[in-house]
């Protein structure tokens, strides 16, 4: 599903920052795999770069077999659209929608009608079970609900991949648990699932774990 | 739009600002324009009158101080020989007692020629008959149209219409009322021409020579027409080349020219001044676009995450900033002619309770007419996009992370 081959990437500027120094991956459909390492480690760079949201220096990236190089904005707004679902720490809900617009926002892009839409998001709502919240603001909501209603709205374009960065950073225990129950569901119905995090504890409730430091992959091993 | 009402309005509120002082500032312009025109309104405001006077030189064997005459011929030759002439008509003016029953009064007889109601703008309503015509003029008819003043006097409340008055003893028929100079102190009958040369042994001779010319846009062209017709005339009449002063001639035409000229500078001003009020409201938009889109980062960031293409954000930003424009810019349209509507509703008032006297009006009807309003919504929606655009082309360059990482 996922392939890195000799990734590289350098941040510019008066002293250019070498971030990642050839990194070589391979996740196969259906894994649910934990990264981890400190900051700075180069963890977020690698996230976005399986997001498309960044690009690389050098090397080659396949997402379901397709070459992920020098894309056109579009064409990388397209991938992201269908293939790609992301979960963050901060939850990056819009605040001036309502639960049900922000699940149903990533049908906007992909032209589905109105009426469609929100029969889709209201099924996907009630997955979480927040069916009854429907109408609330984020910032009516707890940081539970809110990441429930963001995984929400990263499963309903129906994705290859899940891409979550620190998805319990910002929850307490109760709720961190709850998370990660939704995210096994979500990885148990089929879809492949990288989870980014520094916590031990989140990291072992994942299938394999792939250890990040100064650039390159330190270890990899199926828990 | 949705997170901050109150700056949505406040710039709204500088394009509405905009707008309506143009509107204001070009139905002003109107208005003074209007009122202006309402003073050449007595006569068409191309008209050129001609008359004979006397020579000042002697030629081809006549003394000086020949004493000239216009006929029907004259008339006959202008016509055929300019084409730039629209209408024409001779004219023979007199002053007559006339008289209904037991009412009487002394006023002025015009013997004039079909086209003369539109050389002079007459008016008659449907209800009120009609105008001299052709047959009249053939036939040499006994008829006449009074002016609403004179039918007014003699007639009371009694309908005019195909009654028999007496013009200096001889019946005429009534067959149409003139409304337009309803305000003038003085009372007009016109009879055909034909019919005043009989009366007045004028021969086929005639007094005047009144006409409008079409096609000519410039003071000079007009004037210049003008002494065409005065040397053709003097050419017909053996009057020697050099003779200016023995063919009289009023040339409304040149200053009616003359004053729209100056009227197209002062719009054109007021246009300017408008618009550059019109301006201001813009960048304003365009500045506050700027800074909406900096605080919509993130927003744009997540959007873009979740597959919104860059057409999407642009779309949405330019969407944004038309609709602030032409919403805010329709309702200071709407103001501004609403106040105008205000104005002229009230002049209207204080004109019409006046004595019937004719006053010289400077204001008068300010209105902005149908294609300057749609002009003005195109400006709107053009500078919606402008003000748009340029933040929008920031938005698009956003990178996801970084807008997802500021807070």
């Amino acid at each position: 599903m996922i392939k890195f081959e000799q990734i590289h990437k350098t941040y510019p500027g008066a002293q250019p920052l070498h971030v990642l120094k050839g990194i070589d991956m391979n996740i196969e459909e259906g894994e649910f795999v934990s990264i981890m390492g400190a900051s700075g480690s180069g963890k977020s760079t690698m996230l976005n770069i399986l997001g498309i949201l960044d690009d690389y220096d050098s090397g080659d990236y396949y997402l379901d077999g397709k070459l992920i190089k020098n894309l056109s904005e579009t064409k990388a707004a397209e991938y992201r659209n269908h293939m790609i679902g992301f979960v963050f720490q901060s939850f990056n809900l819009i605040t001036f929608k309502n639960a049900l617009e922000n699940v149903a926002l990533p049908l906007y892009y992909q032209g589905v009608t109105r009426k469609k839409r929100q029969i889709m998001a209201m099924e996907y709502l009630d997955k979480m079970g927040l069916k009854d919240w429907w109408h609330h603001f984020p910032n009516e909501l707890s940081g539970g609900q809110k990441q429930r209603i963001a995984i929400a709205r990263a499963l309903i374009a129906k994705p290859k991949v899940i891409l979550a960065d620190e998805p319990t950073g910002a929850l307490d225990s109760v709720m961190t648990n709850e998370v990660m129950d939704i995210l096994s569901k979500v990885n148990a119905s089929g879809i492949t699932l990288i989870v980014v995090t520094h916590e031990k504890s989140v990291a072992d409730q994942t299938k394999r774990i792939i250890h990040l430091k100064d650039g390159i992959i330190e270890s990899d091993s199926n828990n | 739009m949705r997170e901050n009402k109150l700056r949505t309005f406040l710039t709204g509120f500088a394009v509405a600002w905009g707008i309506f002082m143009l509107i204001i500032l070009l139905g002003s312009g109107n208005g003074l324009k209007n009122g202006i025109m309402s003073n050449f309104n007595d006569r068409a405001t191309n008209m050129i009158n001609i008359w004979p006077r006397h020579t000042t030189m002697p030629y081809k064997g006549f003394k000086s101080d020949r004493a000239l005459n216009f006929t029907n011929d004259e008339i006959t030759i202008l016509k055929s020989h300019f084409p730039q002439i629209d209408k024409i008509s001779g004219y023979i003016e007199r002053q007559g007692v006339v008289s209904y029953k037991q009412e009487s009064g002394n006023y002025n007889i015009e013997g004039v020629m079909p086209e003369y109601k539109d050389i002079n703008n007459l008016k008659i309503y449907t209800d009120d008959g009609r105008f001299l015509n052709q047959i009249d003029m053939q036939q040499k008819r006994k008829v006449v149209v009074l002016s609403k003043k004179v039918a007014d006097v003699l007639f009371k409340k009694e309908n005019a219409l195909g009654k028999i008055v007496s013009i200096d003893s001889i019946s005429f028929q009534v067959v149409g009322i003139d409304t337009k100079t309803a305000n003038d102190e003085n009372g007009y009958c016109y009879i055909p021409h034909s019919t005043a040369q009989t009366i007045y042994n004028r021969g086929t001779g005639t007094d005047n020579i009144y006409l409008t010319v079409k096609g000519l846009y410039t003071k000079d062209a007009n004037e210049d027409f003008g002494k065409q017709i005065q040397s053709t005339l003097r050419r017909i009449l053996d009057v020697n080349p050099d003779d200016t002063p023995a063919i009289g001639l009023w040339n409304q035409a040149s200053e009616y020219v003359q004053t729209m000229n100056i009227f197209s500078t002062i719009n054109f001003f007021v246009l300017f001044i408008g618009l550059c009020t019109l301006v201001a409201g813009i960048v304003g938009i365009g500045n506050i676009m700027v800074i909406t889109v900096k605080e919509r980062t993130r927003e744009f960031g997540i959007k873009k995450a979740l597959g919104a293409t860059p057409k999407n954000i642009l779309f949405s930003i330019l969407l944004e900033s038309v609709v602030i424009t032409t919403s805010f810019g329709y309702l200071g349209m709407m103001l501004g002619i609403g106040l105008l509507e205000l104005i002229s509703k009230a002049l209207e008032t204080v004109g019409g309770g006046g004595d019937g006297k004719q006053n010289v009006q400077v204001f008068k009807d300010p209105s902005v007419d149908i294609g300057i309003v749609l002009l003005a919504t195109l400006i709107l929606i053009i500078a919606g996009l402008v003000a748009g655009y340029i933040p929008a082309r920031k938005a698009v360059k956003i990178k996801p992370i970084e807008a997802m990482r500021a807070e």
